[in-house]
């Protein structure tokens, strides 16, 4: 039965229940709710909760497994039969869930039953133009052992379907029932009902937190396997990158982090400006009009920004400082440079920096200001000598998480630095980083054990130490800024 | 007061120190303050008194211009200080408020060292021509705050460590540090224990000598005790001033008494 009758008749349940439980607790009051110690429709909740979660998550990691499992049995079989690489495993594997798939139309359609379908024989019966019949082509002849396979593939599907059908629907109608007769005016419904509520909620926030776990664990084995096949020394001390036998992390560590010096040392002082206007000068009306237009920068996609960077920031720059340019001096040879890059990630990061600020700066009390300017200061006075070293730590936060974005930048340097690993101080030359190294090393067609490909796993670690240490740091400062007034 | 340096009229004990005729204050559609007309002495202290919510606070913050920050409030009528209109065009209120000094309701510190918190106002005036001047004015405007012997052995300590009594008092000396004409009070010992407001209130009796003083109040024995001149505000009105002795033992009006005896507020 397919997944979305058995939702059906689960949801058809948990209404049933819910209307049960509601008129059962109502007639066990007398029909008074003053008797009931919830309001009926808890009643109601839990039971249509009891039936729906149990039936709903085992139909979800069912759904989910029953393929695992029914692929690694079906392996067995053609490994049985001869040792064969991954590759030739997998080509394999393909053609018989090719295979099954016709299998399984065949018999959705009607054309044959399941007993046929598991009596055929590949040496008698001709698969592949019944397998064409239902719009399934098949690259070769049906071997025995690949109809074998399929064979197995399709009964344990079928078994499993089955299995699961009655087991999600038994779950759903016990889980209900039991609520049901649970049901009484002295059940205290309210308190299971926000009990789940709460399971469901810490489920939630465990999820977004084992998915983390789940990719820093699959980056350190990766990164682990890396280093078996590369020296680590070589690694964190090389100066040099070429993306194939030379992978010292240096150049694209330098590259990244000039890039992000140059992105701060733009966004700071126009973001900060901003936010101090928006925050101490602006009247109303300029705010209510500004704030959001500056936020729209926010919403741009760094690939536009890119864009941006190589089609107009880059070849200005070049007209500016390039050979035979304005200022008569020729610095720069292309387009893509560090400066490009920079200056453009700088302005993507504004509102960022400007908009974190713009609440910090509102943050410090009104008081702090009222005392300044009760004491004869100025407004620019009361901004420089209280205003900012109150919002001083917040703001250094803010400036730090900044920083961690410009780190995890990629678009933008894809299009706008370059590709080529140096380490040079000449912001007017091109270099790389290690975001799109991690992109380049891993769409070409290396092979996913190599050390030309690995090494991305170790740059994406490298990568993910370091911000982490920053947005650690930042939320350390701002989180001791929150503490001084609130 | 001027941007311009103006020739100041000599001020003679017991002159007018500021003139309000037909104040009127209103935030957005409120009318906060109506039609105030009052005038406070040079070297008293004076004393607002009046329910909550009566507008005393809102025209105590019209005398420095502090209602400026505000921006839906409105100020019409005139406010003389020393016959000059300080809603003039103009004057300066950066100007205005170095002479006419507030303390809040709240100690609001800054979150600088004690030392920085009263030496903020003199450094930013030029007050002080050099370090050691600078540090007299500190020593002499703590003296007069009455917290020097409490902070002097930790003068560099941030000013936002100390206790809500001595955070106010180093409020008022950080005030009294610019040498102000006028010291506007807004219900200065509201966070202070019996203690600390004796020693704010004999406080402010000393600065009389030099300064007139405003102060706003809710506890009526603390008017009786420290001001000269008495004004009592009801609903946005100025209902009823004169001498402290007076409003307090015989008021004029009813509503006054009323207050007085604990009947309305």
């Amino acid at each position: 039965m397919p997944n979305l009758w058995i939702l059906i008749i689960i949801g058809v349940v948990a209404v049933m229940g819910f209307v049960g439980a509601r008129q059962r607790a109502l007639s066990s009051g007398q029909g008074d709710i003053r008797n009931l110690h919830s309001l009926p429709s808890f009643y109601g909740t839990n039971a249509m909760l009891a039936g729906l979660i149990p039936s709903l998550v085992v139909l979800a990691l069912w759904t989910a497994f029953q393929p695992l499992v029914i692929q690694s049995s079906v392996t067995h079989i053609i490994e049985a039969d001869q040792e064969l690489s991954d590759g030739q495993l997998s080509l394999a594997m393909t053609d018989v869930r090719r295979i099954a798939t016709g299998l399984e139309l065949a018999i959705e359609s009607g054309r044959l039953d399941l007993d046929e379908v598991m009596d055929m024989r590949a040496d008698v019966t001709d698969v592949r133009p019944l397998l064409g019949e239902m719009g399934v082509a098949v690259g070769s002849d049906v071997t025995p052992r690949d109809l074998d396979a399929a064979q197995r593939f399709v009964a344990m599907a079928q078994t499993g379907n089955l299995l699961k059908t009655v087991l999600v629907i038994a779950l759903s109608v016990l889980g209900t029932a039991f609520a049901f007769v649970r049901t009484s005016a002295v059940f205290r419904a309210r308190i299971a009902v926000e009990r789940v509520t709460m399971a469901l909620l810490i489920a939630a926030a465990s999820i977004a937190i084992l998915t983390t776990v789940g990719i820093v664990l699959s980056m350190i084995v990766n990164t682990v396997e890396f280093f078996r096949l590369y020296p680590a020394t070589d690694f964190f001390f090389g100066t040099r990158w070429n993306g194939t036998s030379q992978l010292g992390v240096l150049p694209l560590l330098w590259g990244t982090l000039y890039i992000s010096v140059i992105a701060l040392i733009v966004a700071v002082p126009i973001g900060l400006f901003a936010a101090i206007y928006l925050s101490e000068y602006a009247s109303p009306a300029v705010r209510s009009f500004a704030k959001p237009a500056l936020e729209v920068l926010a919403g741009i996609p760094t690939i536009v920004y890119g864009l941006f960077a190589l089609l107009t920031v880059g070849p200005f720059l070049l007209r500016v400082f390039g050979s035979g340019g304005t200022f008569g001096v020729d610095w720069m040879s292309g387009a893509t440079a560090v400066i490009t890059a920079g200056v453009v990630m700088g302005i993507m990061l504004i509102p960022f920096v400007s908009s974190l600020s713009d609440d910090i700066i509102n943050a410090v009390p009104q008081a702090m200001r009222d005392g300044s300017l009760g004491l004869g200061a100025t407004p620019s006075e009361t901004i420089k000598q209280v205003v900012m070293p109150a919002a001083l730590p917040g703001i250094v936060g803010a400036i730090l998480l900044a920083a961690s974005r410009a780190i995890g930048e990629t678009m933008i340097v894809v299009l706008g630095a370059g590709a080529a690993a140096r380490l040079s101080m000449n912001p007017f030359e091109a270099m790389t980083t290690v975001t799109t190294r991690i992109v380049s090393q891993l769409t070409g067609d290396a092979d996913f054990t190599s050390a030309q490909a690995l090494v991305a796993f170790a740059l994406g670690m490298t990568l993910f130490v370091i911000t982490l240490a920053l947005n650690v740091f930042a939320l350390y400062i701002v989180r001791k800024y929150r503490e001084q007034y609130d | 007061m001027y941007d311009e340096p103006a020739l100041e009229s000599k001020v003679t004990n017991k002159d007018i120190k500021i003139a309000a005729r037909n104040v009127q204050v209103f935030y957005g559609d409120t009318h906060a303050i109506k039609d105030v007309n009052v005038e406070i002495q040079d070297k008293t202290v004076t004393a607002f008194i009046g329910p909550s919510g009566c507008g005393k606070s809102t025209f105590l913050r019209c005398l420095n211009r502090m209602n400026d920050t505000i921006d839906i409030c409105r100020v019409e009528g005139d406010i003389l200080l020393d016959s000059e209109d300080i809603y003039d065009k103009r004057v300066d209120p950066v100007q205005l408020r170095a002479k006419v000094g507030m303390v809040f309701q709240k100690p609001n510190p800054f979150p600088k060292s004690i030392y920085d918190n009263v030496a903020y106002g003199p450094r930013i005036h030029g007050l002080a021509k050099n370090k050691a001047d600078l540090d007299e004015i500190v020593e002499k405007s703590l003296r007069r705050g009455a917290i020097w012997d409490e902070v002097k052995d930790r003068l560099h300590a941030p000013g936002t460590g100390l206790s809500g009594g001595q955070q106010q008092r180093l409020c008022i000396a950080r005030a009294v540090a610019t040498e102000p004409e006028v010291l506007l009070m807004d219900e200065p010992c509201s966070a202070l224990d019996p203690i600390a407001t004796g020693q704010v209130e004999e406080l402010i009796d000393e600065l009389r000598d030099s300064y007139s003083v405003v102060i706003v109040t809710h506890s009526m024995q603390q008017a009786a005790r420290v001001s000269q001149k008495t004004a009592f505000f009801h609903l946005g009105n100025l209902v009823e001033y004169g001498e402290t002795s007076q409003i307090f033992t015989n008021p004029v009006d009813s509503r006054t008494e009323s207050y007085i005896t604990g009947r309305i507020g």
